[in-house]
């Protein structure tokens, strides 16, 4: 049987190295394109949702 | 052989009648061959049942009538195919049906077996009622008496639909930062700015919006809300791939009025048909509430 984690942070990805932290793996972009770019291949592997935090930091979460 | 003719008789209508109910079926179930050997063949020995149930009643035989009875019993397996089936093939679904809803189908298929019974059973009756007639009479009789009670079983059974508790209507969708918002309900956190761009061009959403406080409490049950959200994208089309959660419908319920929203991607763009699809999702058994037959429920009516 397969097991997916679900409803946990799968990835956390931002522009602003400030405002992360915590166990969750980060990813670092400089530029808005590029977080939302790593944004898609990341939720495309782990065939999850990208969710806008609003401060600049997007998450992967899988529902 | 002086029974022949009833118990024949009576077990092919109570056949037909499971042959004509299986085709009221359609949507509810992919239809395939095999299925409908399955089924066609518990249909024809519960008609057997209901035939020879007469016959063992006139002649006094009661031991053979418990026996009866007891194979009888055996049509509550049927369900649990049903069941077991659906479930495994769940996570084949692109949208889940939901536990709920497979509860309402399983249990439907069950029911059927026994509304063939009962027509082979009438029929049975009928023809023996009639035995001093000539057997052209009987078989019109029969035959008239068969369809009558198909007909009306199969009426009784026939739930509500969605438009018959709720009024449906297309609402808008907007954002609110990447909150997904329609008809005023958040519904998701959408983060991706091609994800909403598709949401704003090519989404349709409705709302529904519950007729009185029983609808109201139906509506809340969540097996109902996936089986809407599952029966919508199966009748239009969805869009979505395997593993694209952004696009994902959803069925999401306003807390203040009760109302619920449904939002997808169509495969198409053509809104009547995604009215026309959420009208007539079939109201689950399992989810109908009657809060207004306590006294409880109608003093909330009444404020």
């Amino acid at each position: 049987m397969e097991i997916t984690p679900t409803n946990q942070i799968l990835a956390v990805i931002t522009t602003n190295r400030d405002r992360v932290g915590g166990s969750a793996p980060i990813f670092y972009a400089d530029s808005h394109e590029e977080l939302e770019q790593i944004s898609i291949y990341l939720a495309r592997i782990f065939m999850a949702a990208i969710h806008d935090l609003g401060n600049g930091v997007y998450i992967i979460v899988k529902h | 052989m002086k029974y022949l003719f009833t118990i024949g008789l009576a077990a092919l209508s109570g056949l037909s009648a499971r042959l004509y109910m299986l085709r009221r079926d359609y949507r509810q179930y992919p239809s395939y061959p095999q299925g409908w050997a399955v089924h066609l063949f518990i249909g024809f020995i519960g008609a057997l049942l209901g035939a020879v149930l007469v016959p063992s009643l006139v002649e006094a035989e009661f031991a053979a009538v418990s026996f009866l009875l007891m194979a009888a019993s055996q049509f509550r397996e049927v369900r649990n195919i049903e069941r077991s089936t659906l479930e495994k093939l769940e996570s084949n679904e692109l949208v889940a049906r939901g536990t709920a809803y497979i509860e309402g189908i399983a249990r439907v298929f069950e029911a059927r077996n026994y509304l063939a019974i009962w027509t082979a059973f009438i029929v049975a009756v009928t023809a023996e009622l009639t035995a001093f007639l000539s057997i052209w009479v009987r078989l019109a009789a029969s035959i008239a008496a068969g369809m009558a009670a198909a007909g009306t079983l199969n009426y009784l059974m026939r739930g509500p639909s969605i438009k018959d508790i709720a009024d449906v209507q297309l609402t808008n969708i907007e954002f609110d930062g990447p909150i997904l918002v329609v008809g005023g309900v958040s519904v998701m956190n959408v983060g991706l700015s091609s994800a909403r761009e598709r949401y704003r061009t090519q989404a349709v959403a409705a709302e529904i919006i519950p007729k009185d406080v029983d609808a109201k409490a139906t509506l809340a049950n969540i097996g109902q809300m996936q089986a809407i959200a599952h029966d919508a994208s199966a009748m239009v089309g969805v869009f979505m791939d395997v593993g694209e959660q952004e696009f994902t419908p959803l069925v999401r319920r306003d807390p203040d009025s009760g109302k619920l929203v449904v939002v997808m991607i169509p495969s198409e763009d053509n809104e009547d048909a995604f009215l026309e699809a959420i009208s007539n999702v079939p109201v689950l058994e399992s989810a109908i509430r009657k809060p207004l037959r306590s006294v409880a429920g109608r003093m909330m009516d009444r404020r």
